[in-house]
């Protein structure tokens, strides 16, 4: 794919998307919402254009679904782990900082992995390290070194399932070929 | 549904005195906007939960009003606060 | 039928507010800054995510089920952009306690050139 048309391409996913709010926010799917939201969209788009954020990849139904479902299940299980650790009175839960250096260091998939570690209760980025393609990880609830190495696992299963889902054909072959 | 009501709210209501205290106790900047966080998250989840109750949606945009704008008084707070004054509080009293 | 959503809706009501005392406990609990992070991210996500959907069940109209998705779409778009702001200025400002670190990568991964 030529660059110029890679360019079109990430507009129009942008414009798509404005479309999308905007018909969400007035909650009827008529044609006047529709063409509304795109003369909006592109309006927007010309006035205040966007940064190139190249998305090479394609998205994967299977992929999305499987990390949904797993993010899901995450996101229960911290809530319910932090949560318990509120009502151990007597109890100071102790963290650690952890680096985790990502195998696919794309800013796309360098950021989705972020956002969906930091919705998860118990983990925060403290630190991100864009060229190297380090996140610095602060975890609650980890008390000794094998805490910390599973939960470096974690994440990077976590990267894992985010590039199966929206990754380029590219990256996907990138993640699988290290067994970890 | 009036039990229910009854619960969900004095639960929200004791959730929001405990992050006051915190708001009020600091003891650094970073502590209170955290705290503060906490309470907007409580009260959305209040003006939602009302919502739900009397089966009115006539709150729902500042639902929305708030969830894009919220995050804008943590961010600016974090940035413009210089490493000096955030550590400047008393480290004793925790 | 409507008597089963109502009930679903007002079990993720009162999970969701139970989520926001415990959060409220946590926060006055937690030792340093970082810690009481975390406890603030789970009203923010799960319990949100729970009380939205605990409207949605009972308004049951789509004009005001697609506002609802808009609030969670946003809330969890933007809950990540705050607290990595904070934890960052928290953490750079010295306040995550070291005596409670397990360990610290990113103290040892400074001093590297």
């Amino acid at each position: 794919m030529s660059p110029a048309r890679g360019r079109w391409r990430d507009r129009a996913i942008a414009a798509l998307g404005l479309t999308a709010i905007w018909v969400l926010l007035w909650g009827s799917f008529t044609p006047l919402t529709m063409v509304g939201g795109a003369l909006v969209a592109v309006v927007v788009l010309t006035v205040f254009p966007l940064p190139a954020v190249t998305y090479a990849g394609r998205i994967h139904p299977l992929g999305v679904l499987r990390f949904a479902g797993r993010f899901a299940k995450d996101l229960v299980v911290a809530s319910v782990q932090v949560s318990s650790l509120a009502f151990r009175f007597g109890h100071v839960p102790r963290s650690a900082v952890i680096a985790v250096p990502l195998k696919v260091p794309s800013d796309l998939g360098l950021t989705l992995t972020a956002e969906a570690v930091s919705l998860v209760p118990g983990s925060l980025i403290v630190e991100a390290d864009r060229e190297r393609g380090v996140l610095y990880v602060h975890v609650l609830g980890v008390r000794d070194a094998a805490g910390a190495d599973r939960f470096r696992r974690d994440v990077l299963d976590l990267e894992r399932r985010i590039v199966q889902a929206f990754g380029s054909p590219a990256e996907r072959r990138a993640i699988k070929e290290p067994p970890t | 549904m009036t039990v229910i009501a009854v619960l969900v709210t004095s639960l929200l209501a004791l959730g929001a005195g405990l992050a006051l205290i915190r708001v009020v106790r600091g003891p650094s900047v970073l502590d209170r906007i955290v705290a503060t966080d906490v309470l907007l998250a409580v009260i959305v989840m209040a003006i939602a939960a009302e919502a739900a109750f009397s089966r009115d949606a006539t709150g729902l945009p500042i639902l929305v009003v708030l969830s894009i704008l919220g995050f804008t008084g943590a961010v600016s707070v974090a940035r413009f606060t210089s490493a000096a004054s955030a550590a400047s509080a008393p480290r004793g009293r925790r | 039928m409507s008597g089963v959503l109502d009930v679903v809706a007002a079990a993720c009501l009162v999970v969701g507010a139970l989520l926001s005392l415990s959060a409220g406990v946590a926060l006055l609990r937690f030792p340093d800054l970082l810690s009481r992070m975390h406890a603030a991210t789970k009203p923010q996500v799960l319990g949100l995510l729970l009380v939205l959907l605990g409207c949605g069940l009972r308004l049951r109209d789509i004009v005001d089920v697609t506002t609802l998705i808009l609030v969670a779409v946003f809330g969890m778009a933007t809950a990540p952009v705050a607290a990595h702001m904070v934890g960052r200025a928290g953490y750079r400002a010295g306040m995550a306690r070291s005596d409670l670190l397990v360990t610290d990568e990113l103290a040892t991964a400074d001093e590297r050139p």
